[in-house]
C-alpha cells in the first residue's frame, strides 16, 4: 500500500472513527458519506466503542504480501456493538480458543511493516478478547470535575 | 544552596493514569535452560514480552486510552503529548504523532519523544509540570514506555523487558494526586549506552551499580526530602527505577524505607526492567491502591546518569477513579508463558 493512502485512512484505522447517519441513525464504518440505509448524506463523525463480538472467523496460514510476519493469524468479521461488521486480525489470543460470538474490543496494533526495514510501520485496528471486567467510560462521555 | 527544589508557579497533579503491560512472561529459567545449562535463576522471576504486533507506540496508545478513561478529559484538550522511550519504533518520526492521533488529540498540541535511557519518562513528566505549573496549558500527556533490547546470552537478557504507564497532568484542583515538589540530579557517568545502529546497549560492568544507580537515585531522593522537610516515615509508599528486585530494595534500605514501602510498586520481579516504563509502571500500580491523604516518594534512574525524584500526595479524587480503567495489576494477571524459541520469535532475534 502507498504512504498517501495509509494516511489518508489513519483516523479510521487508528481509532475506529467513522460517521452517524444524521437521518436515520444508522452507524457507518468505514465511512463513506452516504448511508447505506437510506442513501442520505451522512458526513457526521462518529467514534465506534471498539466493543463487538466474532460474526465468523478463519486462520490464516498463507498470507498475502507483507502479512507473513505474523503467521498464522487469524482474522475475523467482527460485529461491532453500534451495527457495522468489519473485517479484522485477532491479537493477544493466548491460548484462547476463538468462538462465534466471543466478546471483543478494539486495540491499536502494528498491522505491517512497509516492505523491508526502511519503510513505514502501518498502524490499525485489531479486536482482542475482552479481558478486564467492563469498568471504563469512553472518554468523551465523562465530565471533568 | 540556592533553590534546588522544582516547584511551579500553579499547583499541578495527576488528573489520569494508564498502566499496559504485554500478556506475554519469559520467565528467567528459560534464559538460564538456554544460556547457562539450565543452572541460575536470573535476577528477577520473569519479563513482559511485547507481542509480535505491538511496539512503544501500541503500547502508548493503551496506556493513554487507559489514562484519558481515568482523567475523563476531551482529548483535544490535551496541549502535549509526550513520549519517554530508549525503543522508539523509528529513528526518525515521533512516536507521539502516532499516539496523539489515535487518541484523538491534536493538532493543537507540542509532540515529542524525549531520550535519556530510563528515566525519559519521568523528564517528559517534569516537564508536563512545567507546561502546566506555567500555566501555559492546563492538560498534559507524559508517557514512560518501553521494549527493552536485551543481547541474547547477556544479563540483561532476564531483565529487558516490555510495559509502561501514562500520565495525564493537571490543575491540582482536578487531580487525583498532587506534586508537592520534585528533584532532578544528574551527572555524567558512563554506565550504560547504546551507540546509533547497535541493536544492544553496553554495559559498563560493575559501574552500574554504586557510582551509578545508587549514587543517582540516593542523592535525588535525599536531596527531595530535605527540601521537602520529610522523613521516610512521611511517606506511605517508595517508588524507584527497578532493573532488578534487589536494586531498589536496597536503594529503599539506603534512603530509610521499610520493605513495607517500597513492596506495592515493586513490580520487576514479575514483569521485569520496563526501561522508562519501570519507575512510572510502578506508581500506576500503588495509585490502583491508594487511599486519600497518602503520600508517595518516586525516584526514577536513567543510565548516563540522572534521578528524578517526586514527592505526591494522594487526594480524595483517587478512589472513584481507580476503577474507571484496568489496574495495573490486572494487567500483570493476563499472563501467557513463552519459551524462549517463541521469545527470540517475537523480539527478531531471528534473522531470515
Amino acid at each position: 500500500m502507498e504512504v498517501p493512502r495509509i494516511w489518508r485512512l489513519r483516523k479510521q484505522r487508528y481509532a475506529l472513527v467513522g460517521e452517524v447517519c444524521p437521518h436515520c441513525e444508522v452507524k457507518i464504518f468505514p465511512p463513506r458519506d452516504v448511508c447505506p440505509n437510506c442513501g442520505g448524506e451522512a458526513k457526521t463523525r462518529f467514534d465506534f466503542s471498539g466493543r463487538g463480538v466474532v460474526f465468523s472467523y478463519t486462520v490464516m496460514r498463507d498470507a498475502p504480501a507483507g502479512y507473513e510476519h505474523n503467521l498464522p493469524y487469524t482474522v475475523a468479521l467482527v460485529k461491532l456493538e453500534e451495527g457495522p461488521v468489519v473485517t479484522a486480525q485477532l491479537t493477544d489470543l493466548g491460548e484462547q480458543p476463538v468462538e462465534i460470538g466471543m466478546p471483543v474490543e478494539m486495540v491499536t496494533r502494528k498491522i505491517r511493516d512497509d516492505g523491508d526495514e526502511r519503510g513505514m510501520i502501518v498502524y490499525g485496528y485489531k479486536f482482542r478478547p475482552i479481558c478486564f471486567h467492563e469498568n471504563s467510560q469512553p472518554a468523551s462521555q465523562g465530565q471533568a470535575d | 544552596m540556592a533553590k534546588r527544589l522544582l516547584k511551579p508557579a500553579r499547583a499541578v497533579g495527576i488528573i489520569g493514569y494508564g498502566a499496559y503491560v504485554p500478556r506475554y512472561r519469559l520467565p528467567g529459567s528459560e534464559v538460564a535452560r538456554v544460556w547457562e545449562g539450565g543452572k541460575g535463576g536470573g535476577p528477577v522471576k520473569e519479563k513482559a514480552v511485547a507481542g509480535l504486533d505491538e511496539d512503544v507506540i501500541t503500547m502508548s496508545i493503551e496506556a493513554a486510552r487507559n489514562a484519558l478513561a481515568r482523567a475523563r478529559i476531551d482529548p483535544a484538550e490535551l496541549r502535549a503529548v509526550w513520549i519517554g522511550s530508549e525503543s522508539h519504533p523509528y529513528a526518525v518520526k515521533p512516536s507521539s504523532t502516532v499516539v496523539a492521533e489515535a487518541i484523538g488529540a491534536g493538532p493543537s498540541i507540542q509532540a515529542g519523544d524525549w531520550e535519556f535511557a530510563c528515566k525519559a519518562g519521568t523528564e517528559a513528566l517534569v516537564a508536563a509540570i512545567a507546561l502546566i505549573g506555567s500555566n501555559m496549558a492546563d492538560y498534559a500527556l507524559a508517557i514512560g514506555m518501553d521494549t527493552a533490547q536485551g543481547k541474547p546470552g547477556g544479563q540483561l537478557e532476564y531483565t529487558a523487558a516490555s510495559g509502561g504507564a501514562a500520565y495525564i497532568l493537571g490543575p491540582a484542583e482536578q487531580a487525583l494526586a498532587v506534586f508537592q515538589g520534585s528533584y532532578s540530579y544528574v551527572t555524567d557517568t558512563p554506565d550504560f549506552w547504546r551507540r546509533p545502529e547497535q541493536r544492544y546497549p553496553e554495559h559498563g560492568q560493575r559501574f552500574t551499580g554504586e557510582p551509578a544507580y545508587f549514587k543517582h537515585i540516593t542523592e535525588a531522593g535525599r536531596a527531595l526530602m530535605e527540601e521537602m522537610g520529610t522523613t521516610p516515615a512521611d511517606y506511605a509508599y517508595a517508588v524507584f527505577h527497578q532493573p532488578n528486585t534487589r536494586f531498589p530494595q536496597r536503594a529503599g534500605q539506603l534512603l530509610g524505607f521499610s520493605d513495607e514501602q517500597v513492596k506495592p510498586g515493586l513490580l520487576a520481579p514479575v514483569i521485569g526492567n520496563t526501561y522508562a516504563g519501570a519507575s512510572l509502571v510502578g506508581l500506576s500500580a500503588v495509585l490502583d491502591a491508594a487511599k486519600p491523604g497518602e503520600r508517595i516518594l518516586v525516584v526514577s534512574y536513567g543510565s548516563g546518569a540522572g534521578s528524578d525524584a517526586f514527592d505526591i500526595l494522594v487526594t480524595e479524587r483517587v478512589t472513584e477513579r481507580q476503577r474507571l480503567a484496568p489496574t495495573t495489576a490486572e494487567y500483570i494477571a493476563r499472563r501467557t508463558e513463552i519459551d524462549y524459541a517463541t521469545y527470540a520469535r517475537m523480539r527478531g532475534k531471528l534473522e531470515l
